[in-house]
């Protein structure tokens, strides 16, 4: 009864449960406290409102009301993102898009699928099957993923090394702009006229507005699937070996290292027969018709032999490749049992100094006396260094920010940047300006006013613009369940 | 070749100003606003980086040039145009090959673009690695826009590997009767009479699946296959003597078309981007991309 009375005497819940329903919105304390974090590390995160709109006209009519009551909006999917992207500061209306779930139309002969932003990445693939297609970007929590956070993220995922990030694979939006208007991006016929208003949606972090529709480009199966699992004694072998397959023209697939550590955690659970000496182990996955890819499997196996590969090991049928698979994409649960904690980073470097960071990272977490796993997007240049630590011990969390400043320094100097799929977000801000010039900065300034002048789109993430994000702190808290 | 720091004083920070390539498509978005000064891009390769399948370029570079250049490393880059055009033109006009069903488009090339803004000050667009989600993908607002917003100087891109072989095909199979016969076809493009099929890859692969579409009635094409280059915005209705893509929807004609319906919504948004990045329209005014 009490509730009810709160929600007469609020003008903005009152226009929002008369825009939507009164089960689609909610304030309360539980929600609030469950859509105030995301799968990264950042705590202290405060939602406001909370709605879930079904359709393009409901998701407008959220973001009008809040324009009408000068509110900040935040969209948020199934909030596997890493950076805090969807963390909530100061009490925005939160438009969550899990009931944006209805896979709208699959054209097979165009091979594009307009859906939902709430669509479940690996959702979308699994409803392909039999018709020889899927959806290509597939980052390593697609089980749980929305394909609108993949669109806001330009999220990659293993695969992407051959296929692209999911810009390659967005044909075109429909969008609702922090005006609340409604575009549409792109086009499912050709190439638009005008600006590439689509390209530069994709990996927005959800600052331009709310996607809520998508076309999707469908890729066609390959024919011939190879997955050979690569085995060295030490870690710079398998990092020279990833640049030397790059240079001779093969563009695998996929191409993964995982390091002993990382290893010794996934073994007992995979059972994938990653061998425990291993420094490094590679998976390199080449795909297409059988001649190229046995062409290829010939090319790769001599490269990593004549770089001290131990043995290469060719997957002999599905069930084997699933397991090499199983076990890459485990990682991160793995970890979580060895330590209560850890933290990340998703920098990118040339694939050419891989070996040479690569020994920097370890470098770096012996001198803070910290353990460091590496399991990472070898074929992309992307790593995914990983501060294992327990948060309880005095003075741990300062070495891990310390270590992790560092980790991001080397990277940058090495000619990287700063992320490579999870995004700014939150977390990253404050690096922002070790890549960026202040003009650098300007320019994305102007991305963003242009299409949402007022700030009120997300605000507070991406740019590091200084304002205040309420009591954010990181590095508290193990998510889980959380993957790269 | 010509630095950066020259291409930044010759474009200045008052007058108007235009980057001019190989003016092969000087034309599209509208006649350049009379009194306009026009400049031109550094030219030449700085750093062929196969290993990392990028390079860096002068934007003012030919694009044929590069594409020789980088079929010495078994490589190429996923951009089109006619004799004459330069990268930064490719770039600005978003000229994607007609072969981008396999190779990818205009938009996925640029990966850092150091320019030099409206107010005659130079800034760096994107990152030099070919993953990257570090901010705001300004390279892709920079391809396409014809030189409104910015001027690019020095280019990074991506490429990719170029494949052993390719074989054109003539015939006259419907799209869904040529992909039982071959995988992820690079152009299958049609005049309004015939298809026009290109299959790349390995050699090997190349030839059963050049046997298998024989068998059912496609024949081999002489030599190479005339492709004018990629119409913006235009349908099978405006082939005017060029070719529809089946598997994208694109159109390659010698015709400039970019007229399709714009909403006002997007107009508007088009127009804050543009006063945003260059307030008193001094780049390329009188042109907008559509």
């Amino acid at each position: 009864m009490r509730k009810r009375q709160r929600k007469v005497k609020d003008p903005l819940l009152i226009s929002l449960i008369e825009a939507l329903s009164e089960d689609r919105v909610t304030d309360g304390a539980s929600a609030r406290r469950i859509y105030s974090k995301d799968g990264s590390v950042m705590e202290g995160g405060r939602a406001g409102i909370i709605c879930f709109p079904e359709d393009t006209s409901e998701v407008a009519k959220c973001v009008s009301i809040a324009n009408e009551h000068d509110r900040e909006f935040v969209t948020r999917g199934a909030g596997t993102g890493l950076a805090g992207g969807s963390v909530p500061c100061n009490d925005p209306i939160m438009i969550v898009t899990t009931r944006m779930n209805k896979i709208i139309d699959v054209d097979l002969e165009k091979r594009i699928a307009w859906v939902q932003p709430g669509v479940v990445n690996l959702d979308l693939s699994n409803s392909l099957k039999g018709t020889g297609l899927h959806f290509a970007p597939d980052p390593s929590s697609q089980q749980a993923c929305t394909i609108g956070g993949n669109v806001a993220n330009n999220s990659g995922g293993p695969h992407c090394l051959a296929y692209g990030v999911t810009n390659s694979h967005v044909a075109a939006l429909e969008v609702v702009l922090p005006d609340a208007s409604i575009v549409q991006m792109g086009s499912t016929e050709g190439e638009a006229c005008g600006y590439d208003l689509r390209g530069v949606f994709v990996g927005g972090e959800g600052t331009l507005g709310v996607a809520t529709q998508i076309a999707v480009r469908l890729t066609e199966d390959p024919p011939e699937i190879a997955t050979l699992l690569l085995d060295f004694s030490k870690i710079t072998d398998a990092a020279e070996t990833v640049s030397q397959i790059i240079a001779n023209g093969v563009l695998p697939a996929a191409l993964e290292l995982m390091d002993r550590n990382v290893v010794a955690a996934v073994e007992p659970f995979a059972k994938a027969g990653y061998p425990l000496d291993a420094e490094a182990v590679l998976i390199a996955e080449v795909d297409g018709l059988p001649d190229g890819v046995a062409q290829e499997v010939d090319i790769i196996s001599e490269i990593a032999m004549n770089n001290g590969a131990r043995e290469v090991r060719i997957a002999l049928d599905q069930e084997e490749r699933e397991r090499i698979w199983k076990g890459r994409k485990s990682a991160f649960g793995a970890i979580a049992k060895i330590k209560p904690d850890y933290y990340l980073h998703d920098t990118v470097i040339p694939r050419g100094r891989l070996a040479e960071v690569v020994e920097k990272v370890y470098e770096i977490a012996e001198r803070y006396d910290l353990l460091v796993m590496n399991v990472f997007h070898a074929g992309d240049g992307n790593l995914h260094p990983l501060l294992v630590f327990d948060a309880r011990i005095p003075g741990t969390l300062e070495k891990v920010r310390q270590a992790g400043e560092e980790i991001v320094r080397i990277s940058l100097e090495a000619g990287g940047v700063l992320s490579g799929e999870h995004g700014i977000g939150l977390e990253k801000q404050r690096f922002m300006s070790q890549q960026f010039s202040e003009r650098d900065l300007e320019a994305q300034d102007a991305l963003r006013r242009s299409f949402d002048p007022d700030n009120r789109s997300n605000p507070h993430k991406v740019l590091p613009s200084g304002a205040s994000c309420g009591e954010l702190n990181s590095l508290n808290e193990i998510p889980e369940g959380i993957w790269v | 070749m010509k630095s950066m720091q020259e291409f930044t004083e010759e474009i200045g920070d008052t007058s108007f100003v235009s980057v001019r390539g190989g003016g092969t498509r000087w034309d599209l978005g509208g006649p350049l606003k009379e009194g306009t000064i026009e400049v031109e891009a550094p030219q030449g390769v700085i750093d062929f980086k196969p290993e990392e399948m990028i390079v860096r370029v002068g934007a003012g570079t030919k694009l044929s040039k590069l594409q020789n250049d980088l079929t010495e490393l078994r490589q190429e880059i996923a951009l089109a145009g006619p004799p004459g055009s330069t990268v930064g033109g490719s770039l600005a006009v978003g000229s994607s090959s007609h072969r981008s069903a396999r190779i990818g488009r205009a938009c996925d090339v640029l990966l850092q673009a150091d320019c030099v803004g409206a107010d005659g000050k130079q800034f760096v667009a994107g990152g030099p690695t070919v993953k990257n989600v570090t901010g705001y993908d300004i390279c892709r607002l920079l391809v396409s826009s014809l030189g409104t917003l910015a001027l690019m100087g020095v280019v990074t891109l991506r490429t990719r590997p170029k494949p052993e072989t390719g074989v054109w095909l003539r015939g006259e199979l419907a799209l869904e009767e040529i992909r039982k016969h071959c995988y992820r076809p690079a152009s299958v493009l049609h005049d309004g009479s015939k298809t026009f099929l290109l299959i790349e890859g390995y050699e090997k692969d190349v030839e059963k699946e050049k046997a298998s579409l024989e068998k059912i009635g496609m024949e081999v094409l002489d030599g190479q296959l005339e492709i004018p280059p990629l119409q913006k915005g235009a349908t099978k209705e405006d082939l005017n003597g060029g070719f529809l893509d089946l598997q994208v929807g694109a159109v390659y004609s010698n015709t400039p078309h970019c007229t399709n319906q714009i909403s006002e919504e997007v107009q508007r948004l088009s127009r804050r981007i543009k006063k945003n990045f260059d307030p008193t329209g001094r780049l390329n005014p009188g042109r907008m991309p559509y």
